[in-house]
């Protein structure tokens, strides 16, 4: 009887700091929501609040009557995240499956050699160059998409998740006259969703949140990323309003509601990637998992 | 029929290649090839360094310097600033932020509600797939001046606004907080699978024996972590010459007054190519950080090998 007591009191005293620890997680997203939700006349009155005084949904209207700023930076951002997912996800798949074949040949120097990347790399100005000066990718859609397609460590992820399956389904479709193409694409690559998941939405939320890449190579404010956008407004609200094409409305908007507008954004940009992630959870401890062990 | 088989493919094996050897390295052909274009043939930009770079004469026409970069850098006044604000924090990073996941991770390991330990794994892990441009905006909302929570909260207690994007000696702290806010959920969920790993028979027999939750903490989960622990270590201290670029360059803003203790290698190497257009020498602080990196990595895990080798990385 005591030995259960002790359990529940410790079981208690265990949630009780979790709760706490959400607490600390969850409250910057209520601000954000909060200050977001307000009035700008509020905010000036009372400063940030956690919970608002009174709904106010202006500063969104504010952020989506200028479709062509935000809606634009939208549309770039999801087409390069699911093209760069697509394409990054199927190739780093098909790589780590002959990397997996333990009989193949060259398989260790293939692996040292995407290897290497992660442990020397010319650094930021040498592939700057290269992108800029010959490949001519800078200002295009594409230098979000192709310079990162490959990330190595993604690629020994999934092999060592291929390495955890039996081998004998392998052995088997070859005795059954199966080539190479069909024992992968057929029988391997539909028994590793978790592993496909997890290097999916990790890819995709990367992309979703790059903002790197328009500091450097995009000079053309229809190719912004969002993310970039975004910090552009926690420097300058006033850029929403530049682009308004109407002259008098950019005079008016000397009064935008600046501090609202610029946690609505944030709202706004941050909000998909939040509402993708739990429903891959299931699966991506088990892919980050079997991926990681070392090999 | 499958003896036939397998040892025709061997005899075949030793002449050229089979057909499925040849099918199997088509998989590889695109990305090897992506890898050569976007991570090797950048190698020999680490000429740059060594060369007054400039644009209008590309690579091999611009003229040599020798090691003029890395002079002009190492007595620059700026070297020790950086080079201390990037060791520092990556060093307070690696060890407050492994504490504290391995500390998650172990607690959320004894909880007994499946259901509470998937909701509370979900929120810790949410801020994980937040941009730090996102962050930034929060941090902004706790530390603004004139309207944010900090200041509010001080005042509550009587203590005087501070302009807290004016104080560089707060800014050690915002970033170790934030840094931890951010990844204590992701990280603390390898260390949970691995404790989940654990042969239960391991807990009972303890359970038997009498040890008490301490005891079970440093002799059964404790050496289960080791393992990864050494792993993540290795390459977290392969990597301590670089900073997290996003989170030194978005939360302070790029506020210079701030530099004193948020400028690091990298934020310091971007901004001398963006706004100082000085390709050569942020080539040559790009190129000492991969080898420091590269060189730190190797003896680390040489160490690993040294005194326990299944612990090492390779």
């Amino acid at each position: 009887m005591n030995m259960k007591k002790k359990t529940i009191m410790s079981q208690s005293l265990l949630i009780a700091f979790f709760v706490l620890l959400c607490v600390v997680i969850i409250v910057p997203f209520v601000m954000l929501l909060s200050i977001s939700l307000s009035s700008e006349a509020d905010v000036a009155k009372y400063g940030y609040q956690l919970f608002p005084k009174a709904i106010d949904f202006s500063a969104y209207q504010f952020v989506f009557n200028n479709p062509t700023t935000v809606l634009r930076a939208y549309g770039v951002t999801g087409f390069f995240s699911i093209v760069a997912m697509v394409l990054s996800l199927a190739l780093q798949a098909m790589c780590a499956y002959p990397l997996s074949r333990k009989n193949l040949r060259g398989r260790m120097g293939i692996s040292f050699y995407l290897y290497f990347t992660m442990l020397f790399s010319g650094g930021m100005v040498p592939s700057f160059i290269l992108i800029t000066q010959y490949l001519h990718l800078n200002n295009t859609i594409w230098v979000y998409i192709i310079p990162g397609l490959i990330n190595p460590w993604y690629i020994f992820m999934i092999r060592t998740f291929y390495q955890s399956l039996p081998g004998e389904i392998i052995e088997s479709a070859y005795v059954d006259g199966a080539n190479e193409y069909t024992i992968f694409f057929r029988i391997v690559v539909p028994l590793c969703k978790p592993v496909f998941a997890t290097v999916a939405l990790f890819t995709f939320l990367n992309k979703w949140n790059d903002w790197m890449t328009s500091v450097l190579y995009v000079d053309d404010p229809n190719l912004y990323s969002l993310q970039y956008l975004l910090q552009k407004i926690l420097k300058d609200v006033e850029l929403l309003a530049n682009n308004q094409q109407n002259a008098q409305l950019t005079q008016q908007a000397v009064e935008v509601p600046s501090e609202t507008v610029r946690m609505a954004m944030a709202v706004v940009v941050a909000g998909p990637a939040l509402v993708v992630f739990p429903f891959f959870q299931k699966y991506f401890v088990k892919g980050l998992t079997v991926g990681s062990v070392k090999g | 029929m499958k003896l036939a088989k397998t040892s025709e493919a061997l005899i075949k094996r030793k002449k050229g290649l089979t057909k499925s050897e040849l099918q199997l390295y088509s998989l590889c052909a695109i990305p090897v090839l992506l890898v050569f274009v976007f991570n090797y043939i950048p190698l020999f930009g680490i000429l740059i360094a060594f060369k007054d770079y400039r644009y209008n004469l590309g690579i091999f026409g611009s003229k040599w310097v020798g090691i003029e970069n890395f002079t002009f850098f190492f007595t620059s006044s700026d070297f020790y600033r950086i080079t201390w604000n990037t060791l520092s924090m990556n060093f307070v990073f690696i060890v407050f932020g492994t504490i504290c996941s391995v500390l998650v991770a172990t607690l959320l390991f004894h909880l007994r509600s499946r259901n509470a330990t998937k909701v509370f794994q979900t929120i810790l892990i949410t801020p994980h797939f937040l941009s730090w441009v996102v962050v930034a905006y929060m941090a902004f909302a706790f530390l603004n001046p004139t309207y944010g929570f900090l200041n509010a909260i001080l005042g509550i207690f009587g203590i005087p606004a501070v302009d807290w994007y004016s104080e560089p000696g707060a800014w050690p702290y915002i970033l170790t907080f934030f840094n931890i806010w951010k990844h204590v959920g992701m990280d603390s969920v390898l260390y949970y699978a691995c404790l989940m790993g654990i042969d239960t028979g391991l807990f009972e027999a303890a359970d038997i024996d009498g040890a008490n939750s301490v005891h079970k903490f440093w002799k059964i989960i404790v050496p289960e972590l080791t393992s990864l622990l050494v792993l993540q270590t290795i390459l977290k201290i392969g990597g301590i010459f670089r900073a997290d670029f996003g989170l030194f360059y978005q939360l302070p803003r790029n506020i210079g007054v701030l530099y004193s203790t948020t400028d690091v290698i990298d934020t310091y190497v971007f901004r001398a190519m963006r706004e100082i257009g000085d390709m050569s020498m942020s080539s040559a602080i790009g190129l000492l950080q991969s080898i420091v990196g590269f060189i730190l990595v190797l003896t680390t895990n040489f160490v690993t090998n040294k005194i326990s080798p299944q612990n090492a990385l390779f």
